[in-house]
């Protein structure tokens, strides 16, 4: 790997006056990080770690029933959180999905949500990169998934970032000029060289999670489709909320991932369900309807590893089943 | 690029070393304490060849920087036997009897992440599902086996366990 300086701040104001300096880089976990490091995609000079900033840490339910997440918080821990799997259930599920065992136990929350987009043609070694000719995300002018193309459409491959956006989660960061907030669905953007709306100096410190209106209840689910049951990145990730008053769904949001640059919302999808029965035949019409919409909607391209067909073919499955899942109680949806 | 003095504990012992910052928990225990048992396999987190335990919980020691497990207690395949015997234990870790007696494994290079992630288990949770036990091993591939062998393997040592345990605790 490629040689760094790296610096342990204690403080968020001592590691955003270490990341604002030119070829600075966060590391969280280290999960995505340094695999990238080892392929040469990214070339800090000085890595700033995350791990001895308290403020960063652990999650709290605030006063006003708002779920705080600090950034560094393991996705274990989130996973296996009671608030958040009963407040922000299809989050808890995501988490518990994402890689194997030993990289939930280093992964973060914060690293997840600001993952860097992949693609089979760029996380590879340098050269493997090289032998054919690079590509327009790293590199190179080309692009190996959609050829003639002149945008990066590496996939956003994140699987927290599918419940987060439908349970409408704000982001605190903060720089060396200051703090802001910002809703998670103003975060990402369609471009897969850089699919994040943020200053490279700046800090995630922690994701919120409002509190439900009171009187409703908040059902939740997170459906993954990959090849193995275990380690793999998503190949389509599907987050459902339901909101429920009297067996009636009142508000319903989907959230899709390992499409494109951006994770996506479903919003035709979600309005399939809203105002429908939350049981019987019609809730059952609207299943179905949503995953027919869902499917309209959903184009996967050979960004990530699977045949782009079959990842095609399942989401309306994946749809189907994670709607049916959130509305049981039950889930996550995933194949073993 | 800098380099410092390191000081890790490992497997009990207070150990230092000069290694640069990126190095990571893999290079200084491969190649810095010659503790080779844990594998060098695919390098960025894939495989869990090089699964360790820091503070009792497997991690890949490919993608945990050196400098970053200071003030943790690390704990590799060498150290487990020491471990159990210092627990008042016989011979090996029960763990690693029944991978011997089950014939767990092939060519042996997923096995010091395998025994690790299955002693982490035994440790939190001493009579675990099968579910919970392919839960528990399934970052760490094998190539040779097909997995029956050490599944198996652990529901040998936890049955070891659980039979001896009246007399005395299992490790
Ligand atoms: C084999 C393998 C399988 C994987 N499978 C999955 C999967 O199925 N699903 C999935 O979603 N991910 C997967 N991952 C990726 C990764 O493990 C997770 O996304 C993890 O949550 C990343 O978190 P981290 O803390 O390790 O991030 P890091 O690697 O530390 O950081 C990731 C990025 O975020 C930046 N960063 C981190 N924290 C902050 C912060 N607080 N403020 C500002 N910048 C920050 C870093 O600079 C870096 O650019 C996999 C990784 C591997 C190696
Ligand atoms: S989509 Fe893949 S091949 Fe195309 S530019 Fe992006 S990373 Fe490169
Ligand atoms: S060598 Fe660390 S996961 Fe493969
Ligand atoms: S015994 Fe060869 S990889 Fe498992």
């Amino acid at each position: 790997m490629q040689g760094f300086d790296l610096a342990t701040p204690t403080t968020v104001d001592e590691a955003v006056a270490l990341l604002a300096r030119e070829g600075s880089l966060a590391i969280a976990g280290g999960t995505d990080l340094l695999p990238n490091i080892k392929h040469e995609l990214f070339e800090p000079r000085t890595v700033v770690a995350l791990g001895g900033i308290e403020e960063l840490r652990g999650i709290e339910l605030e006063s006003d029933g708002t779920l705080s997440i600090g950034a560094t918080t393991t996705l274990a821990h989130v996973a296996a959180h009671d608030e958040v799997r009963c407040r922000a259930t299809a989050l808890a599920q995501a988490a518990s999905l994402v890689a194997g065992p030993q990289l939930r136990t280093m992964g973060t929350l914060g690293g997840n949500v600001l993952l860097d987009t992949r693609c089979q043609w760029y996380n590879q070694s340098y050269f493997w990169r090289q032998s054919l000719g690079f590509c327009l995300k790293k590199d190179g002018s080309v692009c190996h998934v959609i050829e003639s193309g002149s945008k990066c459409v590496a996939a956003a491959s994140n699987d927290t970032a599918a419940p987060l956006l439908t349970l409408d989660a704000e982001l605190e960061f903060a720089s060396n000029t200051g703090r802001r907030r910002l809703p998670i669905a103003e975060l990402y953007k369609s471009d897969g060289v850089a699919n994040l709306r943020k200053e490279p100096g700046e800090l995630l410190v922690r994701v919120r999670i409002p509190a439900l209106e009171t009187g409703r209840e908040r059902l939740g689910a997170y459906g993954k489709l990959r090849e193995r049951g275990s380690i793999d990145f998503p190949l389509l990730g599907v987050a459902v909320r339901l909101d429920v008053v009297d067996d009636r769904i009142v508000h319903a949001a989907l959230g899709a991932i390992a499409l494109q640059a951006r994770p996506l919302a479903l919003q035709k999808a979600a309005a399939a369900l809203i105002d429908a029965p939350a049981s019987g035949p019609g809730f059952d019409d609207a299943v179905l309807a949503c995953a027919a919409a869902a499917a309209r909607q959903l184009h996967p391209v050979a960004n990530v590893p699977g045949d782009a067909q079959w990842r095609k073919e399942m989401a309306p499955v994946y749809v189907r089943e994670t709607v049916r899942a959130a509305r049981a109680g039950t889930g996550p949806v995933h194949g073993r | 690029m800098a380099s410092s003095i390191v000081e890790l504990k490992v497997n009990g012992d207070t150990v230092e070393v000069a290694a640069p910052d990126h190095f990571t928990l893999l290079e200084v225990l491969r190649y810095r304490l010659g503790l080779t048992g844990s594998k060098q396999g695919c390098d960025k987190g894939d495989c869990g060849a090089c699964t360790v335990l820091v503070d009792g919980e497997p991690v890949l020691a490919c993608l945990t920087l050196a400098r970053l497990a200071v003030g943790h207690e690390v704990t590799t395949i060498e150290g487990l036997m020491p471990a159990h015997l210092r627990a008042g234990g016989t011979g090996a870790d029960p763990v690693q009897e029944a991978f011997d007696r089950c014939g767990a494994l092939q060519c042996g290079f997923c096995q010091p992440g395998m025994m690790l992630s299955a002693r982490a288990l035994l440790d939190r949770e001493p009579n675990p599902s099968r579910a919970a036990i392919k839960g528990a091993l399934s970052g760490n591939l094998c190539r040779c086996t097909g997995y029956t062998q050490i599944i198996e393997a652990v529901e040998t040592a936890i049955a070891a366990s659980t039979e001896r345990a009246p007399d005395g605790g299992s490790r």
